[in-house]
């Protein structure tokens, strides 16, 4: 165990050290939800008006929830470029020949997904209380928030980290983000679910990303909603995609 | 120079349709957010004063805008390709001419923004959009959608004659998916709620070429709006082959 620890936390180590030397990995997953948040909230923030707009936060807080949880995903799936990278340039190939213990190499890329997505949220929090955000929930509640997104920052990760130790390649970065990108948007994204109509209500209705963002805009209202069943969807994502980030990486090993 | 300016462009059209991964995604990718938007938004179709009832009419030209981004994108790597193999370098040493360069470079953003407009009216078409302007506006869509990827397409063009590196053209990127977000994209500007946003809208440019082509599509006629969208991808183009032109002859210096 101690050995998977020391594995983990130089390579997060590492990584965290390659961002901070290289803006340019770092900037764009910072301004993409920033973008977002700017041209929904302040685009859309009409939508409140449409008849059967339930949400009583305001349209900033309602994006703003949505727009954490992409941060969170697209956190992860941005990680999961870097270890595409490294193995482009070799440098996986030989920490699978040094390291002791090979799952620290996943956990190592989690933490340092995790450090990158933290300073995005801060950033994106920030921003969201200087355009006004109400938050009607108290400290549990954003702490139920926060999990959620924290969870799916690793659930991003860890999708991505499979393709990547699978393909290894960054050509494979839109197979890493187009999946992402596709269940997010098929969510209830500019208004709650009741007011979808058509094919994309039933496809949201099945969405698991659906209750995991609805549980989210419940608790910035303060009125949490279907949180065990949000956490438990979100944990079994976890558990699916460690799996496939698990024989990603025996993937790799094989591959020499 | 017109044999010079059909050979690059040729090369630069091989060059972008002989890699489907360069030009699927581009296609399909504002398919894709056309799709989810189109009945994401529906609801916004109630708001008083809305200019339409089918969101998928009013959000269908953000597709060709979207699709010329991403083919500016693709000038923009492929020159910058060019610049980091050398290739421009030995061009340098033939007496091929700048203009003939950049014009024909410009092709395969050109091409591939005409097969995109292309597609995205026979989608729009098939699911439904009555286009208010018939036939002849119709084919003043795909005019000025191809224009609009030209303009974009040149601006690529600028951006890697000035950065010199694939890298250099998509780290900007973020700046231009701004440029196209912060506009009247999702919804008429005098719907917009938010003033600051509505005043950004205001001054943008992309908010003109989308209601320039929106025109077209929903409310028939309107010479104000086709003015302004062809202005405005007119003025893009000017300016971008100016500032081209200008960092080429950097490029390309001949001793």
């Amino acid at each position: 165990m101690r050995r998977t620890l020391d594995v983990a936390f130089a390579l997060a180590h590492r990584q965290v050290t390659v961002l901070f030397k290289n803006p340019s990995l770092f900037i764009p997953p910072m301004l993409f939800p920033l973008m977002n948040f700017m041209a929904f909230a302040g685009g859309l923030s009409r939508l409140r008006h449409v008849p059967g707009f339930d949400f009583r936060g305001g349209y900033t807080a309602f994006q703003f929830v949505f727009v954490l949880l992409q941060s969170a995903a697209f956190g992860g799936v941005f990680a999961g470029f870097g270890i595409a990278r490294d193995f482009e340039r070799g440098f996986a190939r030989r920490l699978l020949v040094s390291a002791p213990q090979r799952s620290g190499i996943i956990a190592g890329y989690a933490i340092a997904a995790l450090v990158r997505w933290a300073m995005i949220a801060v950033v994106l929090t920030t921003v969201g209380l200087a355009a006004g955000m109400k938050i009607g929930g108290g400290g549990v509640d954003l702490f139920g928030l926060y999990g959620l997104a924290i969870i799916f920052n690793q659930v991003g990760l860890l999708w991505a980290a499979g393709v990547a130790m699978r393909f290894r390649s960054v050509q494979a970065g839109p197979l890493m983000q187009t999946p992402v990108f596709m269940a997010l948007f098929l969510a209830p994204v500019y208004v709650p679910l009741d007011l979808l109509t058509g094919w994309i209500h039933a496809v949201a209705r099945l969405n698991p990303l659906t209750f995991i963002l609805e549980s989210g805009r419940g608790f910035i209202q303060g009125e949490p909603t279907q949180v065990g069943l949000a956490f438990g969807l979100a944990l079994a994502l976890f558990a699916v995609f460690a799996v496939w980030a698990r024989t990603g990486l025996r993937a790799a090993e094989n591959a020499g | 120079m017109r044999q010079q300016v059909w050979l690059i462009a040729r090369r630069s059209v091989v060059r972008t349709f002989r890699q489907p991964g360069t030009w699927i995604p581009p296609l399909t990718f504002p398919l894709m957010l056309m799709a989810v938007n189109s009945n994401g938004l529906r609801a916004a179709t109630h708001l008083p004063g809305f200019p339409t009832n089918s969101f998928l009419a009013f959000f269908l030209p953000f597709s060709f805008l979207q699709g010329a981004l991403f083919a500016s994108g693709i000038a923009g790597v492929d020159l910058a390709r060019d610049i980091d193999t050398g290739f421009l370098n030995r061009l340098a040493l033939t007496p091929v001419r700048g203009s003939a360069l950049l014009i024909g470079q410009i092709g395969g953003a050109v091409g591939l923004g005409a097969l995109q407009a292309c597609v995205y009216l026979g989608v729009g078409l098939a699911f439904g959009v009555h286009i208010d302007t018939g036939v002849a506006g119709a084919f003043l869509i795909l005019l000025l959608a191809v224009l609009i990827a030209t303009g974009w397409g040149t601006l690529g063009l600028w951006l890697a004659l000035r950065t010199g590196s694939g890298e250099g053209v998509q780290s900007q990127f973020p700046l231009l998916f701004f440029a196209t977000f912060i506009s009247s994209m999702n919804l008429p500007r005098n719907l917009i709620e938010v003033t600051w946003f509505r005043d950004v809208a205001t001054i943008n440019p992309v908010s003109y070429m989308i209601e320039g082509l929106r025109s077209l599509v929903i409310s028939g006629w309107d010479a104000q709006a086709l003015l302004l969208g062809f202005g405005f991808t007119v003025a893009l183009i000017a300016v971008s082959l100016t500032l081209a032109g200008r960092q080429l002859k950097v490029r390309m210096a001949r001793t």
